[in-house]
């Protein structure tokens, strides 16, 4: 092999072959999915998440729960039967980064929002194996008493839009006040309702008296899987 | 400046002596065996608490899902990351008859550098500061802050490259090299994120969703293909020649594997993500590059173990050989499994399972652990100068003790994995799902208890490992009778 000696003997000529031979599969698997439209399905009600549920997914995100949850249904019967419809790219657009997970310790969460009360999630959170006999999963009763700061969401909601999260004006101003209003049983919902539909609102923790992690990774649970509503579709429509 | 410890080889009919620095090495031996202690120690506490989940102490700091990553990456970028380091500042010295490019300090701020991102890291998993990307956890301070550690480690390793008085440049640092280069560019890409502020923890990825996830584990697939393949065939390019007393199998098939190796593995990232939203056409080509990785990954599987040629004799009486070579075994055969694995309707049954997490082992304690073990007892009693171990014997405990581990451990996640799989898709004769979720989780308990004492078998060979070192570099020497020493592994302090 001698032409190989014309390589093995210049360190620089080698750093840069190599450097071009381990460039051509990522530029050809990743940079298609940026240009090719049908990549993300076309549907309605994907939103961008209340301030509440932001917070609430960087916990998610925080405590490691992709550890042992997906959030991807593949199309296959048992999993459409045990959880829903197999989950779109389109569902998780604005999901920086993405949870898709990669293993199931416990089950997918990708439909859980709305399965299971409020009440529920927090005394599952707060003790898992009260509820669920033989669950594995680690006990989170902090949430419950960690209250959350609302003065830095505004930066967060920045951020986001600077990536791509579709933010209008209206929703980084109001973000304070949406984040309160969601998780309090008395505030005025309206405007919340109208710019993100479908979200949780109420008292989240079972504690209106204060606005906590537990609010916010409630709110976050309760809106997986339901911003699409699949009635209005058939398969057809929702090809890649 | 010489010290006591700095090697020095000669080049040939000059007479010029070059001092090779293997102070720096020595630190990266023993930050290799304090945090694999570490990393296997946290791995049988999270084995053990997917057993019995009080273990998680209903604590933040303590919980698994905090602890997995500080387990993962301390296996992978603490234990793994310095031998790798360590071990490639000994073969480029060598190889090259050449002294550390940039000289000592250079060479001691990519150690201490590293072992700061190390510290920022796990603390950060602990106290919840994370990405969220498997692997790839680090917030982005603490990625700006490796980025700048490895400029430099790659300004070291290639400027002694260039700088070297032999004509070639030795195949070990072939795979070295690519494994520096391409770690800095899936590092970098996958990491682009917007902090929320300059001065807080958090940060946003660039890239959202399903161009996210591809990102992500076409990094992922490739710190293995890069980090855990390529980095430790360099390894086993220099320490089982050296060891063995042989010289490499095939000059050609090193070059054919190489190539091939380095532009296939880029491609195979879509077979995490078959199934999903992901397009078909991404997880077809995955899929397919992933099964032609089969025979690039064999050839340096094959190039390794017939180096052994004329030498498989000394396999019976030298047990650093013997953790190298079967290091090798263990290559094959995880490399064999990863494109089976790759194929669509077997993924379908072993994604989301506890097969992929046995899968992962084989590799990462069978050939990473097993190399790195081998390598290193190989350095201590090199860089101390010994004329050998303390105990030949304790290798050979250690060798056994880690082995069953090993079976223990994969066995089990195999036989839990396909069994959940299998359960997740069991229908009754009504044509209902015949298994709730929990069930599925309450028949894996006798496994993850075998495979907690599998992981524990393992983490007792290292602990045995890092006595024999200690007694070692402190210069004892056990009478052992029943023991043969091959001359290989008692020519200590010779320059190559």
């Amino acid at each position: 092999m001698k032409w190989h000696k014309a390589i093995e003997t210049r360190s620089v000529l080698m750093l840069v072959l190599i450097l071009i031979t381990v460039s051509i599969g990522g530029i050809v698997e990743i940079v298609p999915l940026f240009t090719i439209e049908s990549t993300i399905e076309k549907v309605e009600g994907v939103r961008p998440y209340t301030p509440l549920e932001q917070v609430g997914r960087n916990i998610y995100i925080r405590e490691g729960c992709y550890n042992c949850h997906s959030q991807m249904l593949r199309a296959f019967r048992d999993e459409v039967e045990r959880y829903g419809h197999y989950s779109l790219a389109a569902e998780s657009m604005y999901d920086h980064p993405f949870q898709w997970g990669s293993k199931r310790t416990g089950p997918d969460l990708a439909r859980v929002g709305g399965k299971y009360s409020n009440e529920w999630h927090v005394a599952h959170l707060i003790d898992p194996q009260q509820l669920v006999q033989g669950s594995i999963m680690p006990q989170y009763p902090f949430l419950a008493d960690a209250e959350i700061r609302t003065d830095d969401i505004v930066d967060h909601l920045r951020a986001l839009r600077l990536v791509g999260v579709p933010y209008s004006d209206e929703m980084m101003d109001e973000a304070a006040a949406d984040m309160t209003a969601q998780a309090d049983p008395f505030g005025d919902h309206g405007g919340l309702q109208a710019r993100y539909p479908k979200a949780a609102v109420g008292d989240l923790d079972g504690d209106p008296t204060r606005l906590t992690e537990m609010d916010a990774l409630v709110a976050y649970l309760q809106i997986l899987g339901r911003m699409v509503d699949f009635a209005d579709y058939d398969t057809p429509d929702l090809r890649q | 400046m010489a010290t006591a410890t700095a090697s020095e080889g000669t080049i040939a009919g000059s007479g010029v002596r070059i001092e090779y620095d293997e102070d720096v090495v020595k630190l990266f031996t023993i930050a290799t065996m304090f945090w694999g202690i570490a990393a296997f120690t946290v791995g049988v506490l999270i084995a053990l608490q997917l057993a019995f989940p009080v273990l998680n102490l209903g604590l933040e700091w303590t919980s698994f899902g905090r602890l997995r990553p500080l387990h993962t990456s301390a296996a992978i970028f603490a234990f793994g990351g310095n031998a790798l380091l360590g071990t490639s500042f000994f073969v480029v010295q060598r190889t090259c008859r050449a002294s550390l490019f940039g000289g000592r300090a250079t060479a001691r701020f990519v150690f201490w550098g590293y072992q700061l991102f190390i510290a920022l890291a796990g603390t950060g998993y602990v106290l919840g500061i994370t990405q969220g990307r498997e692997y790839a956890e680090p917030e982005w301070y603490v990625d700006l802050w490796l980025t700048l550690v490895w400029v430099v480690y790659l300004l070291v390793f290639l400027g002694t490259l260039i700088k070297r008085r032999e004509p070639h440049i030795y195949v070990a640092n072939w795979f070295y090299l690519a494994f520096i280069v391409t770690i800095a560019m899936l590092h970098i890409v996958n990491n682009l994120a917007v902090p929320v502020s300059f001065t807080g923890i958090k940060s946003y990825s660039l890239f959202s969703g399903v161009q996210d996830a591809l990102t992500q584990w076409w990094y992922g697939h490739n710190a293995v293909g890069f980090f855990l393949t390529a980095g430790f065939l360099g390894i086993m390019y220099y320490f089982i020649p050296k060891q063995a007393e042989r010289p490499v199998y095939s000059y050609r098939l090193s070059i054919v594997h190489f190539w091939s190796l380095i532009f296939l593995y880029i491609w195979a990232g879509p077979h995490h993500l078959h199934y999903t939203a992901l397009p078909d056409w991404a997880q077809t080509l995955g899929m397919t590059f992933s099964i032609m990785l089969w025979m690039p990954s064999w050839g340096g599987m094959i190039n390794g173990i017939m180096t052994l040629s004329g030498a498989w004799d000394k396999l019976r009486t030298d047990p650093v050989l013997r953790f190298l070579v079967v290091s090798v075994a263990f290559y094959g055969m995880s490399t064999f499994e990863g494109p089976l694995m790759s194929v669509k309707a077997v993924n379908s049954l072993s994604h989301y399972t506890d097969w992929t997490i046995g899968h992962v082992h084989s590799g990462a304690l069978g050939w990473v652990a097993f190399v790195s073990f081998g390598a290193t007892y190989f350095l201590v009693q090199r860089l101390w100068k010994r004329e050998r171990l303390y105990s030949i014997k304790l290798v050979s405990y250690h060798f056994w003790t880690s082995t069953l581990g090993i079976v223990l451990y994969i066995v089990s996640m195999w036989w839990s994995g396909i069994t959940q799989g299998l359960m997740w898709r069991s229908y009754d004769r009504l044509g209902f799902l015949q298994f709730s979720f929990i069930e599925t989780v309450e028949r894996m308990h006798p496994f993850y208890v075998v495979r907690a004492l599998g992981g524990l078998l393992f983490l007792i060979g290292a602990l045995i490992m890092v006595y024999n070192m200690w007694r070692t570099i402190r210069g004892d020497i056990r009478i052992e009778t029943g023991v043969t020493y091959s001359t290989g592994a008692a020519a200590a302090g010779t320059a190559d």
